[in-house]
This record gives C-alpha cells, sequence and structure tokens, in this order.
C-alpha cells in the first residue's frame, strides 16, 4: 500500500499501533498546557532520541521538517514582532516537536496495521449502531475509488478535448460527476445482490 | 445504513483524495491553496448531511493512518496536529452543515446553493481554521485573519464551480 512507512525492526516498529497513538495524544496535550519554554525543547530531546531508537537516522527527522521549514521561519519573526523572542522560540520548538513524534508514528507504522487497530477498536462502539465490518468494506471501496476517479477524468477530458471543450471546469466535471454517481449506484446494487448484510 | 450509503461515503472520500493530485497553489507560507476543499463542499451538496459528514471523517481518517492523500503529497498524523490543521478537521462538519441546510431547501436555486455552499465551505470551514491557527502559534485573532484571506479567491471559485455542479446534478439525477 503507498504509505509513509519505513520499514526496520526495532521496538517502536513492534509496538502495536495503540500505544503509539496513546503516547502521541497524551505528550501533544502535556504541551499544550505546559507553558514552559524547557517543556517543547524536552520533548524535541526525547523525540530524537525516539527516533535514535527506531533505528532512523537523523536525517529522516530533519526530512519531516523541511516542508514546514518556512512556515517556522514565518511564525519565529511573526511571533518576535509581536510578543518577543521568548514566545517565539517557545511555539516554533513545540510545533517542532510534535510534528516530529507524529511523523514518528506514521513511519514506524504500517497502514494495514492502523487499519486493523482501528476496526478492532471500533467494536466496543458496536451498542451505538457501528458496524466495524462496515467501516472496513468503506476504507477499502475509498482506496480502490481514488484511481477509478482518476481514470474516469482521463476519459472524459478525451471526449471532451475531442469537441474542444477541454478547458471548459464544468464541461469536464459536469459529466464526471454524473458517471461516478451511477457508478457508485451499480457498486452498490452489485454489492446488495451478492446478499452483502447491510 | 444501507450499502449505498456505504459507497457514497467511500465514493466522496475517494473523491477528495483525488482532487488532491490537482497540483496546489504555493502561498510562500509553507501551506498550498489546493483544490481539495471542493470534495468536502460536494460531499455536503451531492451525498448530504449525513453520508457527507461521515465521507470527511472517513478521509481524515484515511490521512491519520499514514497515507499520503492531502494535496502535495502530506499525511499522516503530522499534517492533522499542524498550526494549519483546523480547516482540514473543521471539515466533516463543514460537510454536514452544507448537507444538512440544502436538504431543508430541496428548491433551491443556483443562488441559494451557492451561498449555503459559502456558508459551510467558506465562513465555518475558516472560522475553524483561524481559531486553531491563533491558538496554536499564539498570535492574536486579527493576524490569523488578516493571514488567512489569501485562501478566500481560491475558495470563491471553488464555491461557484461546486453550486453549478449541484445545481446540475439536482436536475439530472432528482432522487440523488
Amino acid at each position: 500500500m503507498l504509505d509513509l512507512y519505513t520499514p526496520g525492526k526495532s521496538i517502536f516498529h513492534r509496538t502495536s499501533p495503540g500505544p503509539k497513538f496513546l503516547l502521541l495524544l497524551i505528550a501533544g496535550t502535556t504541551l499544550f498546557f505546559v507553558d514552559a519554554v524547557w517543556a517543547p525543547l524536552l520533548a524535541l530531546c526525547a523525540t530524537l532520541v525516539l527516533y535514535r531508537v527506531a533505528g532512523l537516522p537523523q536525517r529522516k527527522a530533519l526530512e519531516q521538517l523541511r516542508p514546514v521549514l518556512w512556515l517556522f521561519l514565518f511564525f519565529f519573526v511573526l511571533q518576535w514582532w509581536l510578543s518577543g523572542p521568548y514566545l517565539a522560540a517557545f511555539v516554533v520548538l513545540r510545533l517542532a516537536a510534535l510534528l516530529l513524534l507524529a511523523s514518528l508514528v506514521t513511519l514506524t507504522t504500517r497502514s494495514s496495521d492502523m487499519i486493523d487497530t482501528i476496526t478492532r477498536s471500533l467494536r466496543f462502539l458496536r451498542p451505538i449502531g457501528v458496524n466495524p465490518d462496515k467501516v472496513g468494506l468503506a476504507i477499502s471501496l475509498a482506496l480502490r475509488f481514488i484511481p477509478v476517479l482518476s481514470n474516469i477524468t482521463t476519459e472524459v477530458r478525451e471526449a471532451q478535448k475531442a469537441r474542444g471543450l477541454e478547458r471548459s471546469v464544468l464541461a469536464v466535471a459536469m459529466p464526471v460527476a454524473i458517471r461516478t454517481i451511477k457508478m457508485a449506484d451499480d457498486i452498490s446494487d452489485a454489492i446488495d445482490s451478492r446478499g452483502y448484510r447491510s | 445504513m444501507t450499502t449505498k450509503d456505504i459507497v457514497y461515503i467511500a465514493l466522496f472520500a475517494a473523491l477528495t483524495a483525488a482532487l488532491g493530485i490537482v497540483p496546489p497553489i504555493p502561498t510562500g507560507f509553507g501551506i498550498n491553496i489546493t483544490a481539495q476543499s471542493l470534495g468536502v463542499m460536494l460531499a455536503g451538496s451531492l451525498a448530504g448531511a449525513r453520508r457527507g459528514g461521515l465521507a470527511m471523517m472517513l478521509f481524515l481518517a484515511l490521512i491519520a493512518i499514514g497515507l499520503p492523500l492531502l494535496a502535495g503529497g502530506r499525511g499522516g498524523m503530522a499534517a492533522l496536529v499542524g498550526p494549519w490543521s483546523g480547516y482540514v478537521l473543521a471539515w466533516p462538519l463543514c460537510a454536514f452543515l452544507i448537507g444538512a441546510l440544502l436538504a431543508r431547501r430541496k428548491d433551491a436555486n443556483v443562488w441559494l446553493i451557492g451561498a449555503i455552499i459559502a456558508f459551510g465551505g467558506i465562513v465555518v470551514m475558516h472560522a475553524f481554521g483561524i481559531v486553531w491557527y491563533a491558538i496554536f502559534s499564539e498570535i492574536p485573532l486579527g493576524v490569523a485573519f488578516v493571514n488567512n484571506s489569501i485562501f478566500i479567491p481560491g475558495d470563491l471559485v471553488k464555491v461557484v464551480i461546486a453550486a453549478l455542479l449541484t445545481n446540475g446534478l439536482r436536475r439530472a439525477y432528482p432522487n440523488l
């Protein structure tokens, strides 16, 4: 599956997704309630140690921050101008720690494992009418629909090109919308006719 | 929930993901203008309140489990806890509101449809995004409000497209 997973054998890779999400939740909440600059600094160092524990090179950690580097700079300057260097450092450090920890969870967990964990944990919601199997069906269908949608768009665009209409957004979008809705209806009829209990 | 509901939920989650393939316009602040909020508007206006809202929750779940489905190939938990995540996290609510308001006016003309989509897709989404951004980066609401204005022209274009599509589809497919 196309995901952001990086293979490895560390304890972090072997832990099931549940505890990792719990760690992220606790760390994230704590970071927002402690208003001292040492907290994000400590969290940042701890996260970098965890990257080492997970067997990921420090270069990998830097890669996670590269897309938001300009955003950090913008924040830092804005915050310095508004409320001084102390808060500027605090906000940017907190952001970096949180993003790195969140990325660590994503990097060390397979999407398929997370889907399993989600469908398993949804069992507790069965009494209030949530059916985990249906959630699983919706996830698989959504992943399958993504390439189908881009195929339909390509086909319609080619057909409209023959009419000289490929630049009109609506002339492409409307047939795509009608065809996909019709396809969705056909698929649900097909699932029902094969005896899927809903 | 019928099979048709499940298929529609999956379809609109996938549509929002597919719109992420449209190349984003960079703004220079590390955040881009993307076509994806069009998926949110259409989920609400075409799939309805409950299915649209659930479709967006499914989309967020797919992001959370680490699939790079946000425009520019972003994904994973990091994409949901950043300073600009308020917009994305508001998507289920936006789709739900658009669907709920449209369901009450089956006879709405294209202008009213546009107004409802603009309310859910711009007013509510941006309000969420601005407040989240201001709290997250500890800057005053006013500054966040001004920063937010770079997204408004693009979102107005998306509202026009969504309103025209919804209006056309309501006629082509009366029992949507």
